[in-house]
């Protein structure tokens, strides 16, 4: 649950964003991300919430650490089931 | 402060030798065994200087010990460097009177709803899981938001029983300040961080020399929140990624520290860990919840450790909303089992998975007896899976 998941957004309606997760979109609270948030930009997300706008330049890195991640995880890889568990935890939320 | 630019760690007065390292580590090349090869070298030279043995440090994070096992990195430490996973595990120190009194609820007739391995923790007599096979009614959810929309659908009373460090504690933090449904209330065990590192950096048992600090928990408070740790305790602090080369570069920083007695903090996790932290996030946390003292499993009374609703959420905290009955929970005898089960030495960093005589034997995965069998980030589930000490000697 440490890791949280990179996103991008796509769209942002008031307090909440549209994310995409590796094709996977997600309604994502924008309640307690430290800066404004805009469409094509990424974020940290953790449960359900955006925790940090990714500064541009280290998008690529990031993305790509998850990518590693995923890619060369089997089915029983713990660090990539918090991955999908954290995808799979946002999403709902009118809360 | 903000961050617009992405600035390697922002903030106050940064010395020429940290922006060299900032610049350094955003060169790091991600899977670079040439990289790796060379922080270990160097890991080892510089334990070998320290001239003690062992020389132990500590993490705090299941994420990096899911690292650490998985791609076998203590094979590449030395012998003489012990790399001992602290309390990282949020499910694991959740402690069983808490785990009893969203059990005595769900016996009560509320609908819980938790984080899907909290089931399977046992409180004194009976896990959630337990409970439900019992005819109480448990709900998984992956987010407190997802909590408040089962609260939407239905009439009943649900509880959030809400477990996590502070990472997670925002977010329910969040939820609370959303004008949850009447019919909704939390019932949190959230931990802060800090506070049990100071307990644990004085245990004279397992004689930690610096730690390793999680990356991603640091996003909300920021690194300078250790500072007045490693100033009080005299212990460098090094924050560290998830990658194999972002722990060993972590490691190397810190056993440098260790070498120079340098009790600083310094932050190798600069694209997503600034000095301040997320200081909105701290707004929210910090209005919806105060610390209050309590013990994590096995581990010790930690003050500050607990994260409570204050006074003016009284109406959502479920622990006044409710009279929590625990006493209907004593007609059930402990399991005899918990009574061997280790994990409150392994979270201290006194004892391995490997110590314990249930481990792979009574305590599995499907199994558990323990809290550090149950979660993805507790350490006998992570050895369990991967092997804790790759056995190929020193390379």
């Amino acid at each position: 649950m440490c890791l949280g998941v990179p996103g991008k957004v796509i769209s942002v309606d008031g307090a909440f964003a549209i994310v995409d997760f590796w094709g996977v979109r997600r309604q994502v609270s924008l309640d307690i991300v430290d800066e404004p948030v805009q469409p094509g930009d990424y974020i940290l997300n953790h449960v359900g919430f955006a925790i940090r706008r990714i500064p541009q330049e280290d998008i690529g890195q990031t993305l790509s650490l998850y990518e590693n991640l995923l890619k060369e995880a089997g089915a029983d890889d713990l660090m990539a089931a918090d991955v999908r568990g954290e995808i799979a935890g946002t999403g709902s939320g009118n809360g | 402060m903000a961050d617009p630019a992405g600035a390697p760690s922002a903030g106050p007065p940064r010395s020429s030798e940290d922006a060299r390292l900032d610049a350094a580590i955003r060169q790091l090349k991600f899977r670079d065994p040439a990289t790796a090869r060379k922080l270990s070298e160097t890991i080892a030279r510089v334990t070998k200087e320290i001239g003690r043995s062992p020389v132990s440090v500590m993490h705090v994070c299941g994420s990096h010990e899911q690292a650490i096992a998985k791609f076998g990195l203590r094979a590449t430490f030395p012998r003489d460097l012990n790399v001992i996973m602290g309390p990282g595990c949020p499910v694991c120190i959740t402690d069983m009177p808490e785990v009893d009194e969203g059990v005595a609820l769900a016996r009560q007739g509320v609908l819980i709803a938790s984080y899907g391995d909290m089931l399977k923790v046992r409180g004194t007599v009976q896990s959630l899981n337990d409970a439900q096979a019992d005819g109480a009614d448990v709900a998984v959810v992956y987010s407190a938001s997802q909590a408040v929309d089962l609260a939407r659908s239905t009439d009943r009373e649900v509880v959030f029983f809400a477990t996590g460090f502070e990472t997670t504690a925002v977010a329910t933090a969040a939820v609370i300040r959303g004008n949850p449904p009447k019919n909704f209330s939390v019932l949190s065990a959230h931990k802060y961080i800090p506070p049990v590192m100071e307990i644990v950096a004085e245990m004279p048992e397992n004689r930690v020399e610096g730690f390793l600090a999680a990356g991603h928990a640091a996003t909300i408070t920021g690194w300078g929140i250790f500072e007045a740790f490693a100033e009080k305790h005299r212990l460098p602090v090094v924050v560290a990624g998830f990658e194999p080369l972002d722990i060993l570069a972590g490691l190397a920083r810190l056993v440098e520290l260790v070498r120079d007695r340098e009790p600083k903090v310094v932050n190798m996790f600069p694209r997503c860990v600034t000095k301040e932290g997320n200081r909105r996030a701290q707004e929210e946390l910090w209005s919806v919840f105060r610390p209050v003292g309590g013990r994590w499993r096995g581990i010790a009374h930690v003050p500050n450790g607990n994260l409570r609703l204050r006074d003016e959420w009284a109406h959502l905290d479920a622990r006044r909303r409710f009279t929590i009955d625990l006493s209907s929970l004593w007609d059930y005898a402990p399991p005899t089992l918990a009574a061997d089960c280790i994990c409150g030495d392994i979270m201290s960093g006194i004892a391995s998975p490997v110590n314990c005589k249930l481990f792979g034997k009574e305590c599995v995965p499907d199994t558990p007896v323990g809290a550090c069998m149950v979660s993805s980030e507790g350490t006998c589930k992570i050895w369990h899976q991967y092997g804790g000490h790759p056995d190929l000697g020193t390379l």
